[in-house]
């Protein structure tokens, strides 16, 4: 692993000048989460389009640059998608996101947590439930 | 190189074999004492000793493995508590201090603490000295409030005296922060308490590692700190209190060893400290725990401290340099123990932490188990690098190299 690697150009800019940051003043899915490791904190808020897009989503958060650069990352991506294609999401997309960096274990979970967050909501709003497979992230 | 008027630094290092590993190809820089510390060899000894030579349950059988297991377990108890200036009567072999501060809670604070009490607290406290508080203050229906900080990072003591008027319970405080460094007063807030009225508990897992303590003169009711912070193994550490608390208090954990007579509806207790040690106790921890307070004792707690305020004044000197480097804690050297909790710029304390990494430096980022602290700070994270005796000023540079790495990474 090389933080060289880890930390391109591309995360250092999405860390200091996050796309999709802030509130939306009407939305119909929340979510927040934390890491308990880091403290690393992301909230996510979706206005929910005609037939059940993504119409609008934004997100705040504090954290490090591999959590608030993915979930940054995240939200362009998820953005016009329909609510179904979040169940597809995989930890391989983020990691695709991030230009698969060779992260440890525990960064894994920075990398995951806007994941998570997104999940958490949509599938709380399409009446699921998401089980984190990874456990605490 | 640190040498003669401190101590042998060179020479400390050959004791640690874990300090010839490699991490990621480089020399180990281990700077993540106040989490836990490397073990000399002679602790590692100790352990393979017990467990190849005498391994035995301790205070039950009369054969000749149950008798040495015994006599070194006590051994150690009788050495830990010299350490500190107590009486091994008074010496409590507990998990660590989270064990000891729940103890606390459950076998003092649910017979002493009523309705309506105050418990004092302190907003530099590690959570092992908050949450057991919380929990007791939520099942008697007492009252938790906290003592404030000054800008500098000390305790307030303006706060600390407002809340002595009204008449605490409970005082738990650190004698040494976790993350600001911060040594507190702790005769002076002992006695300022126990004319209020309350009980002192504190938290020397900082302390007992760093400074020469002497619990006489200290006057705390209950001390507690753990082994590993202290070149010692995991899982053992001990309370100290006062014979009569201890006495009076009920038993925390029921269960064998710590029974005189067990009958059908009731039983009675055993004597202090074995009261509260119920069930089969961490022997081999506590053996290692004695021959981690021999290595501190043959080195000088006076020169442990000396050489920490040097690397920390040479840290300082090599840190504060670097543009967008911010400390945390009193300035004063004399004033605090070997830890410098810090950011750097915008970097946030894990991604410093992973190009540390890289570099073979292992240093702790995060909250350190102090969310209060680090919302008054009013940061979410912040970087620790912790000193211990075989650390030396070649590491701080390793540490500060690391960070302008950081810094060119990151363009700050």
């Amino acid at each position: 692993m090389s933080s060289a690697d880890i930390y391109r150009e591309l995360i250092l800019d999405y860390y200091r000048n996050p796309r999709n940051f802030g509130k939306l003043e009407k939305f119909d899915i929340q979510a927040h989460d934390t890491n308990p490791l880091c403290g690393d904190e992301i909230e996510m808020q979706i206005r929910v389009g005609g037939e059940n897009t993504i119409e609008e989503i934004k997100f705040t958060g504090k954290g490090c640059a591999i959590s608030q650069a993915s979930a940054s990352m995240l939200t362009e991506l998820a953005k016009g998608k329909p609510l179904e294609w979040v169940r597809q999401v995989a930890k391989e997309d983020v990691f695709k996101l991030l230009g698969n960096p060779d992260l440890g274990p525990s960064r894994v979970k920075c990398a995951l947590l806007g994941m998570k967050v997104l999940k958490t909501g949509v599938y709380g709003y399409l009446g699921a439930h998401y089980d984190d497979p990874d456990g605490s992230v | 190189m640190l040498k003669s008027e401190t101590i042998d630094v060179e020479a400390v290092r050959r004791d640690f074999p874990i300090l010839k590993r490699k991490v990621h190809g480089k020399r180990l820089v281990y700077l993540d004492n106040a989490a836990t510390t490397q073990k000399p060899q002679s602790v590692i000894d100790a352990l393979v000793d017990y467990y190849s030579r005498y391994n035995s349950n301790v205070h039950r059988s009369v054969h000749t493995l149950g008798e040495e297991a015994t006599e070194a377990y006590e051994d150690s108890r009788r050495k830990v508590a010299k350490f500190v200036g107590a009486q091994a009567k008074e010496t409590v072999f507990v998990r660590g201090t989270t064990e000891a501060t729940n103890l606390v809670r459950f076998a003092w604070g649910e017979k002493y603490v009523k309705k309506g009490d105050l418990i004092v607290a302190t907003l530099m406290e590690h959570h092992s000295n908050i949450v057991p508080w919380q929990l007791l203050a939520k099942s008697r229906g007492a009252v938790l409030k906290y003592v404030g900080l000054t800008p500098d990072g000390e305790l307030d003591m303006g706060s600390l005296e407002g809340l002595l008027r009204e008449s605490p319970r409970l005082v738990a405080f650190a004698h040494c922060s976790n993350v600001l460094g911060t040594i507190n007063d702790v005769a002076t807030i002992c006695t300022k308490a126990r004319s209020a009225g309350a009980t002192t508990i504190v938290d020397g897992a900082q302390s007992v590692p760093h400074l020469p303590v002497d619990l006489a003169s200290l006057g705390a009711d209950f001390y507690a700190f753990s082994g590993h912070k202290m070149l010692g193994p995991t899982g053992i550490g001990v309370l100290i209190g006062k014979k009569r608390l201890l006495e009076e208090m009920d038993p925390f954990e029921g269960g064998g060893e710590m029974i005189r007579e067990v009958f059908e509806d009731h039983s009675t207790w055993n004597d202090v400290p074995h009261k509260f040690e119920a069930g089969t106790v961490n022997v081999a921890g506590a053996i290692g725990f004695g021959a981690a307070v021999d290595y501190l004792s043959r080195l000088g707690m006076d020169k442990v401290r000396e050489h920490e305020v040097r690397l920390l004044d040479y840290a300082y000197d090599a840190l504060s340099s670097l543009k967008g480097f911010h400390a945390y804690g009193p300035e004063d050297t004399k004033k605090r123990s070997g830890l410098i909790a810090f950011n750097y710029a915008d970097v946030h304390p894990h991604d410093l932490a992973t190009i540390l990494d890289e570099e073979g430096v292992a240093i702790r980022s995060g909250h350190h188990c102090a969310q209060l602290l680090m919302r008054c700070l009013d940061v979410s994270a912040t970087n620790r690098a912790s000193f211990y005796v075989y650390n030396s000023y070649d590491d701080v540079d390793a540490l500060r190299h690391g960070i302008e790495k950081a810094g060119a990474i990151f363009k700050v």
